[in-house]
């Protein structure tokens, strides 16, 4: 799926944060957002998930030469990893992956897998306000595991992650982008995969 | 459908879990019950004659308690955000919320309402009439009250919010719902009452969602 931005324009309180703003992410393709904090990276996810809408400009999802209909890409073929974890406190780590992998249509097979991959085992049984911020993300990147989908759009997705950690979830990257995927991700720091940058 | 499922099993077990209000709600609803006799003293006629009046106002201040946190702890850590990018429309969220709410926090009130109307001097065969009343009512209680919870979202001391405008809408339900079982109890027909009272609940069941969504797309942007 490719992602094509025009001529966006986004405003937050009153005020613009950015206008003519135009790339496009090709499938296989990262794409590294920069900015001064406050320039509008979070805003621009979150208008590209379509939970901000535009003051002006076009966000388009395609596949191959079609064009698909916005709500249902969103719905289906991308993940939104916003700063926050979302997940519940009180709860286990096990119910928290199970929850948020099922919700976005993930089959047992692939949490277990995602398990697996994430190194989460040791993890599962604990509340997850035990977890480490390291800890959390790692559980919340587990949906975007067991639930493929062709876009991940990401806000500091390193951010909390010690150095090995960084390096594995680059290697996750990567896998994404050799699969087709593509990634759009607000950064402060280089990202760990080649990525074009996108400055705000 | 597995969306609306995972989602609903979800909210239960947020809703039972620890920090969870469903019988904390139920322990304030005794605690609200119990306070009546002192209040207006312990004649068993005059009690008779208040009790189902108090046992409806004791229940649409118990479902009060857990409504503040039904979208707020969704919206405080991001959980909200994944809601709404998911398989289902937010309404069927909304829904699912409200269902929840119903079960676990207005089922074992429902329960509750026979023992604390006995209790208060109401007649043993109108208990039954009661739990239908307080089970009916109470989808009322938490589709209006979740609506509440949606709009208030974001704002500082939403629990009170929640209340300022949740409890005007719970007016119909009061009434109809105690008016049944008055009427019960003075020999008249109720019918009428309990089928308000349902109307009532299924007309919040249908309506709210929309707006319970609409709400919580207005936080989200």
């Amino acid at each position: 799926m490719r992602l094509i931005v025009e001529n966006l324009a986004v405003a937050r309180g009153g005020r613009r944060l950015f206008e003519g703003l135009g790339f496009a992410a090709e499938p296989g393709e990262a794409v590294a957002l920069t900015g001064a904090n406050g320039s509008g990276k979070t805003s621009l996810l979150r208008a590209i998930a379509g939970l901000i809408r535009p003051e002006d400009g076009h966000i388009r999802f395609e596949d191959g030469h079609s064009g698909l209909e916005a709500d249902e890409a969103r719905a289906s073929r991308l993940h939104l990893m916003g700063h926050q974890d979302g997940l519940k406190p009180t709860r286990t780590a096990r119910e928290e992956l199970a929850f948020q992998a099922r919700w976005c249509g993930a089959p047992e097979a692939a949490i277990a897998e995602a398990v697996g991959t994430l190194e989460l085992q040791p993890l599962l049984a604990l509340e997850t306000r035990k977890l480490s911020a390291g800890q959390k993300r790692r559980l919340a990147l587990g949906r975007l595991v067991a639930a493929p989908r062709a876009l991940w759009l990401m806000d500091e997705p390193l951010a909390p992650l010690d150095a090995r950690w960084r390096e594995r979830i680059g290697a996750l990257m990567a896998a994404h982008l050799a699969g087709g995927g593509s990634i759009l991700a607000a950064v402060h720091d280089p990202l760990p995969i080649p990525a074009r940058g996108v400055s705000l | 459908m597995s969306g609306f499922l995972t989602l609903y099993r979800r909210e239960l077990d947020l809703a039972w879990g620890r920090g969870g209000g469903a019988l904390l709600a139920c322990g304030f609803y005794a605690c609200v019950a119990a306070l009546v006799p002192l209040a207006v003293g312990p004649d068993p006629e005059r009690l008779a004659a208040v009790g189902p009046g108090v046992a409806w106002i004791a229940l649409a201040l118990s479902t009060l308690l857990s409504l503040e946190r039904l979208y707020e702890r969704d919206f405080e850590d991001g959980g909200l955000d994944l809601l709404a990018l998911g398989p289902i429309p937010l309404e069927a969220v909304a829904l699912a919320k409200g269902l929840a709410q119903w079960t676990a926090g207005s089922l074992p009130l429902a329960l509750a309402t026979p023992v604390a109307a006995l209790l208060l001097g109401g007649a043993p065969q109108a208990l039954p009439l009661t739990f239908a009343a307080a089970l009916l009512g109470g989808l009322g209680f938490s589709f209006v009250g979740s609506m509440g919870a949606a709009l208030a979202l974001g704002a500082r001391r939403g629990g009170v919010l929640i209340a300022v405008v949740v409890l005007p809408l719970f007016c119909p339900l009061v009434i109809f719902g105690a008016g049944a079982i008055e009427a019960f109890a003075a020999g008249m027909n109720w019918t009428p009452g309990l089928a308000f009272l349902g109307a009532y609940s299924l007309a919040a069941v249908a309506l709210t969602p929309f707006a319970a969504a609409a709400a919580v797309r207005n936080a989200l942007s």
